[in-house]
């Protein structure tokens, strides 16, 4: 039997107070109540405040570069499909630097689950803006205030055709732990956007703020309806729905490569006697 | 032993006229004959018109460049005429056809064959000219015609019968056309047995790495690496590769560093443009010692350059690539034949040592094609340096990045054991969890570079010797100025004593420095690079001291032809 005790890593180096604290709470309690053991999943993260995550628990850690995330955690995939694979990113990671990774993972549709700490700020470099941002806050690198649209990540998968859509918030763990769980029994690409309060740098989008405007899905919402799914995806300012957007059962990218059908990459036995033949064609 | 038969045959036209098939089809069909053949191409970046050629050389000898003159000119537009008929030799032909060129030429060594004429007639559609200028061109060789059709059923199997029997009539016409009405062509062609196998740089690369056990290849198309992507894409079912297009070469080198990481030998290939954006990835698996394998197929910079065209002037750029200090390794193959040895090499140095190679190609050898008796495959062992299974599972703990004697950590894959394996581009301990102490970064530099770095350069061979062995000329080159270096030494051996000293396996140079009392006792040292500012030199001078004065440098896009060369390298011997 997994407890919490197996998922005990490094001691965090997050602000006080930081939104982290309570996604990597929940994250590992959706691991004990999974059963999914450290060795049998991997973590790819990225660098930010969020990138630091799978130091503080216990897996497989491939932690790269800035932005990188997506396409390392689809290497792995690809060549043993099955690990879990879980990606953990910010949103300056994710949605800025690595923005077009994003966009082809969702197109790919690899069985990853991709976690985004969204602050809404620039953590680890000390405040600037970030993509979801929201317009007009002011910045030491934004003086004038940010100019540039909000961005809306749930919006674009959902146009997408991402097959798993979410939206959590660290304040509510409970509710994320489950979200993390049904993105892990769910079959193909999840992206969970993760609303998480920095203490230090984004004085407007704090708990009281998330507080105020966040609400749960409940059961009469039905994530298959895509119309449905991007309206909810619109919904800002005063009212931010949380849970499962949008889902949509495909296949996905290891299973529709032939060379994948049996068995993992990794554990394919090398086809070297075939060296020779090949060779021979070339006369 | 001097060779009579040495004859090149160029084929030149639009974009889209299909001079790429006829020149392999007429490489292929020479070499099944038995003859030695040596191809080049010269394109541009276009898919229909402009002016493109491909020379091939045939010889009863291995022949490993162009030459400048030419025996045989097949012209399918009339630029091919008005640029390449100064280039033919004393007795050099012309094959071309005055209804497509609109014009006749009445000169006694041009052959007006009615391709289309013929190809409608006799192979039932236009498009079949190609095919008859493949028979046309057998004719004025005067080869055997059995040869040639063996040679086009062979290389149509797969197309059905129909096309087989119209491509060989085809090939028919044009073979009795040209045989009957060429009067003044005397081609001397040898007797010779064995067929041969033709191969290009990119084919020996892809087949290279297959052999070598990969598995994973992502990739973002870029003249001239994408033929090793479209042959690994080829091979992949029946090999089983997963073979991945990427969004971007950033991707592209992300995706092969987990996959690596996850537990399969995994490549990459790009030119300039990409590999600048794969750096920062380089740099990471420098951190996290990944082993992966990097293909650099040069093509003249900067920035979009010549897409089509070569030079080998991205040396220094691959030597210094990557943020930070880390070892990596830089092999140059200058044929398809050490492009093969070399690729398996630099999947085992990735592997043993946990580190990046790089594999320096550039256009010239990517595309041009080269033949053999044969390749021997025999020492291609595949040594697997992972930590699996059981040897895994039985350790009582793992850390990935344990200090080590030699530097080198055990390199376990996730999945198969309970212990986690955790690694980090940022500096990491021993386990591979972030810090930030001096004394840890200390110990982990001299881990990476210090001690794996001596380990490495036992690893590597010196550079190659051909010619005289107590030289009083030297010509010093690297990557894929070995052909035609080589052949100028082989004609200049009757005059001088030349030599040549060839680098392939460029970084790091070998702990073994013998070899460079090699340079003290040349008269003449004559550097030869396809580059403008001489890299090579610049690296040996970095790395050993030794200066060179003399070079010779080709930077504008263009391969050295052989008699250019031995022009450039006169001048400098008459001043001596
Ligand atoms: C290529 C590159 N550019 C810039 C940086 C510096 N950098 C590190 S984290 C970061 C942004 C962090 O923001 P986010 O991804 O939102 O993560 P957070 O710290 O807010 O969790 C930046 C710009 C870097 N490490 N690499
Ligand atoms: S800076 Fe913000 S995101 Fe980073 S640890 Fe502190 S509170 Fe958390
Ligand atoms: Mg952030």
């Amino acid at each position: 039997m997994l407890s919490l005790k197996d998922f005990e890593g490094q001691k965090p180096a997050w602000c006080p107070g930081c939104g982290n604290f309570m996604i990597l709470r929940a994250f590992n309690e959706a691991m004990v109540e999974l059963g999914l053991a450290p060795h049998e999943f991997v973590l790819v993260s990225g660098i930010g405040q969020a990138g630091k995550l799978p130091h503080y628990t216990r897996g497989h850690t491939f932690n790269g570069l800035h932005g990188r995330t997506l396409p390392v955690a689809t290497g792995i995939k690809l060549a043993n499909h099955k690990l879990k694979v879980f990606a953990v990113a910010g949103d300056g990671d994710c949605y800025g630097e690595g923005g077009n990774h994003l966009i082809h993972a969702i197109r790919r549709n690899p069985d990853i689950k991709l976690l985004v700490h969204n602050n809404q700020i620039y953590g680890l470099t000390k405040g600037q803006a970030s993509p979801t941002s929201m317009k007009g806050i002011l910045t030491k690198t934004q003086p004038f205030g940010v100019i540039s649209e909000t961005f809306n990540p749930l919006a674009m998968a959902v146009a997408l055709d991402c097959s798993f859509v979410a939206r959590g918030f660290s304040g509510y763990s409970e509710h994320l732990k489950e979200l993390i769980k049904e993105a892990v029994h769910h079959r193909g690409f999840a992206l969970i956007d993760i609303l998480q309060p920095c203490v230090s740098f984004n004085k407007i989008n704090t708990y009281q703020w998330y507080k105020a405007r966040v609400y749960e899905l409940d059961n009469t919402y039905n994530p298959e309806d895509k119309i449905l799914a991007f309206q909810k995806s619109l919904e800002w300012d005063d009212q931010i729905p949380l849970g499962i957007i949008y889902r949509v059962n495909k296949p996905t990218l290891e299973e529709q490569i032939p060379v994948l059908k049996e068995e993992p990459l990794v554990k394919q036995k090398l086809q070297l006697g075939k060296g020779q033949e090949l060779l021979n064609s070339f006369y | 032993m001097k060779s009579i038969m040495d004859y090149s045959i160029k084929i030149g036209g639009e974009a889209g006229q299909g001079i790429q098939t006829v020149g392999d089809t007429l490489a292929h069909i020479f070499a099944r004959a038995g003859y030695y053949v040596f191809s080049h191409q010269d394109y541009e970046s276009r898919i229909r018109g402009g002016h493109n050629f491909y020379q091939i050389r045939l010889a009863d000898k291995p022949v490993s460049c162009s030459r400048s003159k030419i025996h045989l000119l097949v012209a399918l537009d009339k630029e091919s005429i008005l640029l390449h008929e100064k280039e033919l030799s004393e007795n050099g032909h012309v094959l071309y056809d005055s209804f497509y060129l609109k014009e006749k030429f009445k000169k006694a060594n041009f052959l007006d064959v009615p391709l289309t004429e013929l190809a409608v007639k006799h192979g039932g559609s236009k498009i079949m000219a190609n095919t008859v200028a493949v028979g046309a061109v057998a004719g004025m060789l005067g080869m055997d015609l059995m040869i040639i059709l063996e040679g086009i059923k062979r290389s149509l199997a797969k197309k059905g019968k129909e096309t087989v029997e119209a491509n060989l009539n085809a090939a028919k016409a044009g073979y009795s056309f040209a045989h009957e009405e060429c009067l003044t062509c005397s081609f001397m062609l040898a007797e010779v047995k064995n067929p041969k196998l033709v191969i290009s740089g990119n084919e020996a690369i892809g087949l290279g790495a297959i052999v070598s056990g990969l598995k994973f290849y992502s990739g973002y198309p870029m003249t001239p690496s994408t033929g090793i992507f479209n042959f690994i894409a080829e091979h992949a079912l029946d090999f089983g590769l997963v073979v991945e297009q990427a969004e971007d070469e950033i991707s592209a080198i992300n995706m092969v560093l987990g996959a690596s990481f996850a537990g399969v030998r995994a490549m990459t290939a790009t030119s300039g443009g990409g590999f600048a954006l794969m750096v920062e990835g380089l740099s990471l698996a420098g951190m996290t010692e990944t082993p992966i394998v990097i293909v650099l197929a040069q093509r003249p910079g900067p920035a979009t350059g010549f897409p089509t065209r070569t030079e080998a002037a991205d040396l220094l750029f691959a030597l210094h690539a990557g943020h930070g200090e880390f070892p990596k390794v830089i092999l140059a193959p200058g044929t398809p034949e050490q492009a093969l040895s070399l690729t398996y090499k630099a999947f085992n140095l990735a592997e043993k040592f946990q580190i990046p190679v790089i594999l320096l190609t550039d256009q010239y050898l990517a595309d041009s094609q080269w033949s053999y008796d044969g390749l021997d495959l025999t020492n291609f062992e595949y040594r697997d340096y992972r930590l699996r299974g059981e040897d895994f599972r039985g350790l009582k703990e793992y850390k990935r990045h344990a200090f080590t004697e030699s530097g080198i950590s055990p390199l376990a894959i996730p999945g198969e054991a309970e212990h986690v394996i955790v690694t980090d581009s940022d500096e990491h301990d021993e386990d591979g969890h972030i810090v930030e102490d001096a004394e840890t970064r200390i110990r982990m530099v001299t881990k990476r570079l210090f001690r794996k770095m001596p380990l490495i350069k036992k690893d590597m061979s010196p550079p190659l010797l051909y010619g005289d062995i107590n030289p009083e000329i030297l010509l010093v080159c690297w990557g894929s100025g070995y052909g035609i270096t080589k052949e100028v030494v082989d004609e200049l051996s009757a005059d001088y004593k030349i030599a040549m000293l060839h680098f392939s396996e460029l970084f790091p140079l070998p702990e073994d420095e013998t070899w460079l009392d090699i340079f003290t006792k040349a008269r003449v040292v004559i550097n030869i690079e396809q580059n403008a500012t001489s890299q090579l030199a610049k690296l040996l001078q970095m790395e050993t001291g030794i200066k060179i004065e003399k070079h010779i440098n080709r930077f504008d896009g263009r391969p050295f032809t052989i008699d250019e060369l031995k022009e450039k390298i006169d001048a400098f011997l008459k001043r001596f």
